[in-house]
């Protein structure tokens, strides 16, 4: 919307101005709050569940007793898990939609992208249906015997990374297939025609050549499941408190906000280190396979046999 | 082997929509007294009353912020704008339980008690650069010279706003602000730690719907909410491919 006054010709400059509401809206939303969440992790919790004035290391300190590096740990063993499962299932999805005719791609898209546009709560809620010890699934697979009789579907980390993966999926398959699809097939072809099996072909050559893809895809997936809380609440039972159950406990009503804070800073310390790890990586092979590349376009694909 | 992996998310949403299918209960019957009794209850239909309020007032102003920053985004290349781009995409890169955190640290510091005013400015946070996003994708194929030519035929700011501007990237505003509408009522994580009593959203609800025992009214609810979702997503969709 404008906001320039009226009478400039060279409006040019002051158009740059529009997007200081945005930052300012964003340093004051966004940038401050996370500021303040470091900050109050040095706080003391107040007897009415608010923040005194006084400053104490010993929030900070408590949260590395044994309990909290538990969770932290299978956090982070859950959050892997989800995301190699995603990258595995991703990867062929996103080579096959681009494989095939363009006219269909865009209602494989859809289809991919159509549960995305149902309420997050109501797909966790129609998991916890199927997934229910009384439910169809589970009847099936006893009568089948693949499982025995005290196994249970619900209320584990089993179910809570089966939804996680449910939910990150969409996300990690978008930007392979986005990859995919600009990706130079003729060069598996070449590879092919040099003798190499599809095999090799695909991990040498297609992984290699949907590198921002990938480094996307994860990004996407990683970082949601670190911060899962909804996930492991309704389907994960007693046992499989994630980080952002922990969070959520210290705000409501078990509530110690410097506590939640510091959990929080742990959380983000992590989640931007990861961050971090993965663009400087993306950068690096870049880099590497930027020079690899320009040699591979320089030689024209080997000439078919005379 | 691929195919099978295409189908697995399909085949949970179809079961999904199986176990949405229950209006009798256990197969009793088909029975519509479900949403029946959904459109009867008050908690509901407050919560559906907050959701719409909130991602109507969060949606007007991420699109007035969000246009204007994508424009400024698009026109310049100018160093403070690429630090800009940066800043704007930090938001879409945290995951909203910790969004969630910082605003409430924010609002008890600040002494703001939690209502659905602070659920507004919470939605805003996170929406924003949704719009920004989108509203710049769109702007890629402006085409500035009609600014120019406009102007050197000795129209004013305003009305060049008006009349070229406005028309040219109504569709990416309008997708931006169905994507912000449709963030804004799903959110679940944000509303939760930010939103005070009074203040539930209809994924609050849902939730402790879910928490405390599963009445069926929550499948009766849950098609509805699809329903509405998806026309919005569907017109969202429409809108971004639209030619001018």
């Amino acid at each position: 919307m404008s906001k320039k006054p009226s009478s400039s010709v060279q409006g040019k400059s002051r158009d740059s101005l529009l997007s200081v509401p945005l930052m300012a809206w964003l340093v004051v939303f966004f940038f401050v709050p996370t500021l303040l969440i470091f900050a109050m992790a040095f706080k003391v919790p107040d007897v009415s569940g608010g923040i005194a004035e006084a400053w104490t290391l010993d929030t900070l300190s408590g949260i590395f007793k044994s309990d909290y590096l538990l969770v932290i740990w299978r956090t982070f063993w859950v959050s892997l898990t989800v995301t190699a499962i995603c990258m595995v299932l991703s990867v062929p999805v996103g080579y096959w939609v681009a494989q095939q005719n363009p006219k269909y791609r865009y209602w494989y898209l859809i289809l991919i992208i159509v549960p995305l546009w149902t309420n997050f709560l109501i797909r966790i809620f129609a998991w916890r249906m199927v997934l229910h010890p009384e439910g169809f699934l589970r009847s099936l697979l006893l009568k089948l015997g693949i499982i025995s009789d005290d196994v249970f579907l619900l209320n584990n980390l089993f179910a809570v990374i089966i939804v996680t993966v449910y939910t990150c999926l969409p996300f990690a398959i978008l930007p392979i297939y986005a990859a995919a699809e600009k990706f130079d097939y003729s060069l598996m072809a070449a590879a092919r025609d040099l003798g190499a099996s599809r095999f090799l072909a695909f991990w040498k050559i297609f992984i290699p050549g949907i590198r921002r893809g990938i480094f996307s895809a994860l990004l996407l997936t990683l970082i949601p499941a670190l911060g899962s809380y909804a996930i492991p609440d309704l389907v994960g039972g007693v046992e499989s408190g994630l980080i952002g159950n922990k969070i959520a406990a210290k705000i409501s009503f078990a509530r110690n906000l410097p506590e939640a804070s510091a959990l929080s800073a742990l959380l983000w310390v992590i989640i931007a280190t990861l961050a971090l790890a993965l663009i400087l990586w993306q950068r690096k092979a870049h880099k590497i396979n930027g020079q690899n590349g320009q040699n591979a376009n320089d030689h024209p694909p080997a000439p078919t046999a005379p | 082997m691929v195919l099978a992996f295409m189908y697995l998310p399909m085949l949970s949403l179809i079961v999904q929509s199986f176990n949405e299918s229950k209006y009798g209960g256990k197969w009793m019957g088909f029975s519509l007294k479900w949403y029946q009794a959904l459109f009867h209850d008050k908690a509901v239909i407050d919560a559906t009353l907050n959701t719409l309020w909130v991602a109507f007032m969060a949606t007007i102003v991420s699109v007035i912020l969000g246009t204007g920053a994508a424009w400024a985004l698009n026109r310049f290349q100018s160093r403070m704008q690429q630090i800009n781009y940066t800043l704007f995409s930090a938001p879409l890169m945290v995951p909203d339980l910790l969004m969630g955190i910082s605003l409430l640290l924010l609002f008890v510091n600040l002494g703001v008690s939690l209502g659905l005013t602070t659920v507004i400015l919470a939605h805003i946070t996170f929406c924003v650069s949704f719009v920004t996003f989108t509203v710049l994708a769109r702007l890629q194929d402006f085409d500035f010279t009609l600014i120019q030519a406009a102007r050197d035929l000795g129209a004013g700011n305003w009305k060049i706003f008006r009349k070229i501007v406005l028309p040219l990237i109504a569709p990416g505003i309008v997708a931006g602000a169905l994507m912000a509408f449709t963030l804004s009522m799903d959110d679940f994580v944000v509303t939760f730690f930010v939103g005070g009593p009074g203040s539930t959203t209809l994924p609050v609800k849902v939730y402790s719907m879910i928490k405390h025992g599963a009445p069926a009214i929550i499948n009766a609810l849950s098609v509805v909410f699809m329903a509405m979702t998806l026309t919005i997503a569907l017109a969202g969709q429409f809108l971004m491919r639209k030619k001018y």
